[in-house]
């Protein structure tokens, strides 16, 4: 098993480096220029030069690029030039954000999706498993923004039961935060509760079929045993694979539900940087999640070998 | 506005529990529709940033609602020698958020890092300015260039701002991330896009019109959300409502309406000087110009669209502006007088236009309704939905024949004219020039009174009103802010700032 681990570890190198040439000439296809948005109002030729002049815009590309990987490597992402604050520092303060909203989102997610995908696969072709499945869909087809806007409705103009938007940090009053993340964790849950469901319920159908469900049941073994010990660990590979892409995608952020609820993750950050041309914040930001995509990934597959130990070799 | 400490998971306020506030104090929380820029004077450029400024750092002037200027950290200015020397006398007794005090050394500090700091946008505004000396303790006085009337003005915005000399040396250029100046309200901490959270000021000049210990500045850019946000009682006051909640808000009894038409202006750049584009029908005859504008009906744009919320114009000011030409009035729609000029122009139609609107869904409500309305004249308005930033680049280049935009204005008409209009400008993104026009636009800048200068600028308005312009003035916007009924005291300038100046909770 390490030395799967350490062939991924060295496979990221030349990932992260091809990632990292990637994000920089990418951006340069932005149409517009950063410094004239930069400038805002206040659009004076002399003001956008220095601009230009101080985040090295008037440099070639290549050049651009070798400042900005050698900062990289010194752990200097560069600096957002609207906010003037280290991009190190703006990715520090959103991570905790970003991932306290994916883990609660995935949770909600993997509690719907596992429990409805495994009851409709036992119950198959029966009213449940028919509720189950419209439900899945309504997940997966509703809207993000859509759903965000109606719970805003319900749960804070017309009940009053929660804060409309915003964040508090769990670390300053947890029951707060639970407040503020719940409405905006449920509608990225709801989305990929849908998705998970209709893989485990297919997985889950194959495994009760198979020859050892058969013979467990044989053996005269409990039903909820050959479900749950049986059949539901062998269904959960393909679940896991999937909970951990969709959980990568979930910390590169949920850029309309973080806009919806204000929720200042990743999300935000990216989208406020792109409109704004905020280059180095861009960049700095895609590496990140890029990085924990790849990272991501490395713990999925040793997620597999702890379940099926059949891949243990 | 009195926030208690809750007892349930439901019952608290977010903020107010995040910030550890006593149960007592007064919190306003003001919805923002976008996240503002860096905090530190010489280096801002946004409108939302300004929003900010007006709690956290005072100006040596301001602007009352006529658009007058009124002292500030300043009690008298006084031009001398022709208008070379700009002469300010100071209040006494201000202090600083970090204890120092406000004198003429620290104007001239503040002045000078405008001048001076590399990457400044200040600069433009005072580049008028030839040097600043320190008189007397509370007396500074600017020797400019030239003679240059709109420098005071300039000095009610960002450019008039000071801060204290300790914390520009300290700080250096991170003088953003902890502002310190003269304003009502002391910096506390801010979380980009999350929040900004000031605090009152105890020793603050005019501390007894300051009635709220804390403001929190919390940026939502999704309009829906700001105002469900203002209904289910997160936030006290939004900005930036949007035309077509105002009966929402109007409706509902838990809230206030509070509004002022804008100093600046909507209109359609038309390029008539810059590449190819400008050698269309439309950006090389003043005819075919003036014939677009007969074809618009303004009043009708403003019912269709803004609810008839705001107020059409025709210039570079509003009809409500000491500076608005009456000779030259808003024109009636009149799409045969439209129709006659394009024939006389001898131009076959339809004209095709490329119409480039940036992405908001109203401007582009607005182009369409204006669509609709050319074609009845002949005109083919070929919409082109982009967004914000690319527009910018396109209109720099001139890849455009007419341009939707809007500005937010000045106080001083030089502001809202001068560098849209005058020879190469910086905004003048529709390559106009004239050389009469420039030693007209330079003459107004040398005269002080509001007679002589409006006097100049009617010989200008003949020229650009008639056709022969760049600019096809709409309408002015009204600054829509809602806020809980609860909220007193907000006094509404046609800046649209919201001074938290004698602000009240009942």
């Amino acid at each position: 098993m390490l030395t799967v681990i350490g062939k991924r570890l060295v496979q990221l190198v030349p990932t992260l480096f091809f990632v990292s040439v990637l994000i920089f000439s990418l951006q340069q296809l932005l149409p517009g220029d950063p410094a004239l948005v930069m400038a805002g109002e206040e659009r004076d030729p002399e003001v956008i030069e220095e601009i230009r002049r101080r985040y090295r815009l008037d440099q070639p590309l290549p050049i651009q690029y070798f400042y900005w990987i050698k900062g990289v490597f010194s752990g200097d992402l560069g600096e957002s030039m609207r906010l003037n604050v280290p991009v190190l520092d703006l990715i520090l303060q959103k991570l905790p954000v970003t991932l306290q909203l994916a883990t609660m989102a995935m949770i909600i997610a993997l509690l719907i999706g596992v429990t409805a995908g495994v009851v409709s696969a036992v119950k198959k072709d029966s009213w449940v498993d028919y509720a189950v499945n419209v439900f899945s869909l309504w997940g997966i087809s509703t809207p993000n923004f859509w759903l965000g806007i109606m719970l805003i409705f319900l749960f804070a103009v017309t009940l009053g039961w929660l804060p409309a938007s915003g964040y508090v940090s769990p670390l300053e009053d947890w029951r707060q935060s639970l407040a503020t993340t719940i409405m905006p964790a449920f509608v990225l849950g709801n989305a990929i509760a849908g998705v998970i469901m209709r893989h485990t319920r297919s997985a889950m159908l194959q495994a009760l079929q198979s020859d050892y469900v058969r013979t467990a049941r044989a053996k005269g073994l409990e039903e909820r045993v050959v479900v749950l010990k049986h059949a539901m660990r062998n269904a959960l590979t393909p679940v896991i694979t999937l909970g951990a892409l969709e959980f990568g995608t979930l910390l590169s952020g949920a850029v309309l539900t973080e806009q919806i609820f204000t929720i200042p993750g990743f999300g935000k950050l990216i989208v406020d940087a792109v409109f704004n041309r905020d280059y180095a914040v861009v960049q700095g930001v895609v590496l990140v999640t890029a990085t924990t995509y790849i990272i991501l990934n490395l713990l999925a597959d040793i997620g597999y070998i702890l379940v099926n130990p059949r891949l243990r070799g | 506005m009195k926030r208690y400490t809750a007892t349930g998971l439901l019952a608290a306020t977010a903020l107010a529990a995040s910030v550890g506030l006593a149960s007592a104090q007064t919190t306003l929380r003001i919805g923002l529709a976008e996240d503002p820029d860096v905090l530190d004077p010489t280096m801002a450029r946004t409108y939302v940033g300004r929003i900010v400024f007006a709690s956290l750092c005072d100006k040596l002037f301001d602007i009352d609602e006529k658009l007058n200027i009124i002292p500030q950290l300043a009690l008298s200015h006084e031009t001398l020698d022709d208008g070379r020397t700009v002469v300010i006398r100071l209040r006494p007794n201000v202090k600083f958020h970090d204890g120092e005090t406000m004198d003429a050394e620290a104007v001239k500090a503040s002045l000078d890092r405008h001048l001076t700091m590399q990457g400044s946008f200040r600069r433009p505004e005072l580049a008028a300015v030839d040097k600043v000396e320190v008189v007397d303790p509370l007396t500074v006085k600017l020797s400019l260039k030239t003679p240059f009337s709109p420098l005071i003005s300039q000095l009610t915005d960002r450019a008039g701002m000071i801060m204290s000399p300790k914390a520009i040396k300290e700080a250096g250029d991170k003088f953003g991330q902890k502002p310190v100046c003269a304003g009502p309200y002391k910096f506390v901490e801010r979380v980009p896009q999350d929040r900004i959270v000031v605090e009152k000021f105890a020793d603050y000049w005019n501390k007894d019109a300051i009635h709220i210990d804390r403001i929190v500045y919390q940026p939502i850019v999704d309009s829906t959300v700001r105002l469900a946000n203002l209904k289910s009682g997160q936030l006290d006051l939004i900005e930036r409502l949007l035309a077509t909640d105002i009966k929402d808000v109007r409706s509902n009894p838990r809230l206030k309406l509070a509004t002022v038409t804008e100093i600046g202006y909507q209109s359609i750049t038309i390029n008539v000087g810059k590449g190819e584009p400008a050698k269309g029908p439309l950006g090389s005859d003043p005819r075919i110009r003036k014939a677009l504008e007969l074809a618009i009906d303004r009043e009708a744009l403003n019912q269709v669209v803004y609810n008839g919320e705001y107020t059409v114009g025709n210039q570079w000011v509003s009809p409500e502006n000491p500076y608005y030409q009456e000779k030259y009035p808003v024109p009636r729609r009149d799409v045969a007088k439209a129709k006659q000029l394009i024939k006389e122009a001898g131009v076959a139609t339809p004209i095709v236009v490329d119409f480039m609107v940036p992405q908001n869904p109203e401007t582009r409500q607005a182009a369409e309704v204006i669509q609709a309305m050319a074609a009845e004249a002949g005109f083919d308005m070929r919409i082109r939905v982009v967004e914000f930033a690319t527009s910018l680049k396109e209109a720099e280049e001139g890849r455009f024949q007419a341009y939707m935009l809007n500005w937010s204005g000045r106080p001083d008409p030089d502001g809202n004219l001068y560098i849209f209009t005058k020879t190469k400008a910086p905004q003048n993104y529709g390559g106009y020039s004239d050389p009469e026009v420039d030693v007209w636009l330079d003459e107004a800048r040398t005269k002080s009174e509001l007679k002589e200068r409006k006097a100049i600028y009617e010989k200008i308005a003949g020229k650009l009103l008639s056709g022969e312009g760049s600019l096809l003035y709409l309408y002015h916007r009204k600054w829509l802010i809602a806020h809980t009924a609860r909220l007193e005291g907000l006094q509404m300038r046609p800046d649209g700032l919201v001074r938290v100046v004698g602000l009240k909770a009942k």
